[in-house]
């Protein structure tokens, strides 16, 4: 470990990458960038049947073709990611509906609080703790991240292609019902990102004779077919009865006592988020689930007999858990190219769509996008932080807005933005078709989160394994070749066989709504 | 079910076949995805969950309608331009959702036009309002 002089230079260090990171992104015009997309993305986060992964794969084609720079595109649409994971606690607490799978433990406490006429201190109270969450895990991503990334600098083809190996297998996690369809998905993913030509021999694979495949599927295609489009099909079919009776919402004060009393229970909700989310494919849900699970099992007496009903501690927990697992989530994804969540994994495609591959290299070579980044997302925070408490109820007027126009309005925009970016009907067609894909997997209860990391990384993975073969000319026993390989395929395999024995062991709390679906 | 589980199978077996052409390298990996499809369809084959409620008659129609009228939309947008086709489209699937004609058409031009001035006039993205040759 490091010597204590050491840690004194690295934290310079890090403040000197991070001053440079603001001095960039603290601009007029990226500031007023934060504000939007924070405003935008709570709104998304917000509506019911929109969470964070659908806001931003709805928007990366659009600012794409609003010709945004890297830095303005990056600042914007995380802006919007926060924003949306804030946001989605409204709707779980005034209407009891997550607007995406991590919000659903807010559910179990703040709709209750909601019933009881306490909707304002539990929407204060999950805000503060989202902003407590968030902050946290941002500066442990500026302590963490570097390590791992001089780590993964020692990396070659063969513990790529394991760590690969490792997400897709703990993706599952414990959200997922059926290890076999979580399996099933990645391959299908894969199995689409093969589509077009092969780099190395220059031959098409599976175009069918369409021209329009031979440069392969465009993933943001993928992702707001499978995202948006499949849920205007679910929406049709439920026929939006999913809308439910709002609440009243009182004066807004801050309840100080109330966030003092909790403020334990964030802290450690931001604990076990973090490493949660910092785990490949564990993710936010997990993280939530875990912080709630264990606010819930240190609680004592009367305390915990009121978890389920209205315990602001079961509101700050998972929302404190939920946002530092979201942070925590973007060090695999930023230092090693592997997303663990649906989220992130939509934050991989802006970040390939706008040119930057992340990875051990990104550290090296380009920090301002890191280092930006990571201040765009301390903005984002305090921008969230101070236009969520006074504005509450101009989001909670908007979350009135009937099904009927909403999911039109959202397949339009769809529309718009594929268009716009590509210009091409063929792959609108496309969207459409994985729309459809979409709809059957859910109904089917696939999950789709491991199609899009299966197309996005389909070639990197198949890239490696190939290059590890050409490295051993042919022997498939270099894959086990080195420690650190072998420890990320035992990994792997444990990520995969655990959940199963795990799900019966932690038979699930009452949860209101199916974990398999995105949102409901 | 079952059924969908084989034709994933067959759809497996049908990508197989389609290698033959290409050198042995690009073969490798689509064939250690497809073993991967596979597999996953047998254990759901032998160890099946509960059925979910597939939609029934009226539904798939209007499903189908979704549909069609996607797709149709995406051959439009092109040659049409924007404001037209999304009234229409936009009014039919929010007929869908809401079931109120009078609120759907107006939803429709609503969406049409306050999109548009959203995505051309603020946004400044290159779309086309009406049909080739008729301005915009």
């Amino acid at each position: 470990m490091a010597f204590p002089p050491e840690w004194g230079s690295k934290i310079m260090e890090t403040l000197a990458n991070l001053a440079m990171g603001f001095s960039i992104a603290l601009t007029p015009y990226t500031l007023m960038l934060a504000i939007i997309g924070c405003f935008v993305g709570t709104i998304i986060g917000a509506l019911p049947g929109l969470g964070p992964s659908n806001g931003v794969a709805l928007l990366i084609p659009i600012s794409f073709s609003m010709g945004l720079d890297a830095i303005s595109a990056l600042v914007l649409l995380t802006s919007v990611y926060y924003g949306a994971m804030y946001g989605g606690r409204i709707s779980s607490i005034l209407l009891n509906i997550p607007g995406d799978e991590p919000a659903m433990m807010t559910t179990l406490d703040g709709y209750p609080m909601a019933k009881q006429g306490k909707a304002s201190e539990a929407l204060v109270v999950s805000g503060v703790a989202s902003f407590v969450g968030a902050m946290l895990a941002t500066i442990g991503l500026m302590i963490f991240a570097p390590y791992l990334a001089r780590v993964a600098y020692q990396f070659g083809p063969a513990e790529y292609f394991a760590l690969y190996m490792l997400a897709f297998c703990t993706l599952g996690g414990i959200g997922s019902s059926n290890q076999a369809k979580t399996a099933m998905a990645a391959a299908i993913g894969l199995g689409i990102a093969m589509i077009g030509m092969d780099k190395t021999t220059g031959m098409p694979r599976f175009t069918f004779g369409e021209l329009h495949l031979m440069d392969g599927v465009d993933f943001l295609v993928a992702i707001v077919g499978l995202f948006a489009v499949a849920e205007v099909f679910h929406f049709i079919e439920s026929h939006g009865k999913d809308s439910a009776i709002g609440v009243k919402l009182g004066k807004i004060l801050v309840p100080w006592r109330m966030l003092k009393q909790t403020s334990g229970a964030m802290l450690r909700g931001t604990g076990i988020g973090f490493v949660a989310g910092v785990l490949p494919g564990a993710g936010a849900s997990l993280g939530s689930f875990l912080a709630y699970m264990a606010e819930k099992s240190v609680a004592k007496g009367a305390d915990k007999a009121s978890f389920g009903k209205g315990n602001p501690k079961g509101v700050a927990a998972p929302e404190a858990g939920n946002n530092a697992a979201a942070g925590g989530a973007l060090v695999p994804m930023l230092t090693l190219g592997v997303p663990g969540s649906g989220t992130t994994a939509v934050l991989l495609a802006l970040l390939l769509t706008l040119n930057i591959t992340p990875g051990p290299l990104l550290f090296a070579e380009r920090p301002e996008v890191v280092w930006s980044l990571i201040a765009s997302l301390l903005i984002a925070n305090v921008v969230l932080l101070l236009m969520n408490v006074p504005m509450v109820k101009v989001f909670v007027k908007i979350l009135s807005v009937p099904a009927w126009v909403l999911l039109p309005g959202v397949t339009m925009i769809a529309f718009v933005g594929i268009y716009s970016l590509t210009g091409s009907s063929f792959d609108m067609l496309l969207m459409v078709a994985f729309g459809v894909l979409g709809y059957v997997m859910r109904k089917l209860g696939i999950p789709t989160v491991p199609v899009i990391l299966g197309i996005l990384l389909g070639n990197a993975m198949e890239d490696n394994l190939r290059r590890a073969m050409v490295l051993s000319n042919g022997d498939w026993w270099y894959l086990l070749s080195s420690p650190i390989a072998i420890g990320l395929l035992i990994a792997a395999i444990v990520g995969f066989v655990a959940p199963i024995f795990l799900r019966r062991i932690l038979k699930k709390p009452a949860v209101p709504h199916d974990p398999t679906l995105n949102e409901d | 079910m079952l059924i969908v589980a084989l034709g994933y199978i067959l759809s497996a077996r049908g990508i197989q076949t389609s290698f033959m052409s290409d050198p042995v390298g690009p073969r490798v990996f689509p064939y250690l995805v497809a073993a991967v499809v596979i597999l996953c369809s047998l254990v759901m084959i032998l160890r099946p969950d509960p059925d979910e409620d597939w939609p029934a008659g009226p539904m798939v129609l209007q499903l189908g309608i979704a549909l069609v009228v996607l797709m149709g939309y995406s051959q439009a947008i092109s040659q049409l331009g924007f404001l037209i086709p999304t009234a229409i489209v936009a009014g039919i699937l929010s007929w869908q959702i809401g079931g109120n004609p009078v609120r759907s058409a107006i939803t429709g031009l609503g969406l049409s036009v306050g999109l548009f001035v959203l995505f051309r006039v603020i946004l400044g993205l290159g779309l086309r309002g009406l049909p080739a040759g008729m301005g915009f």
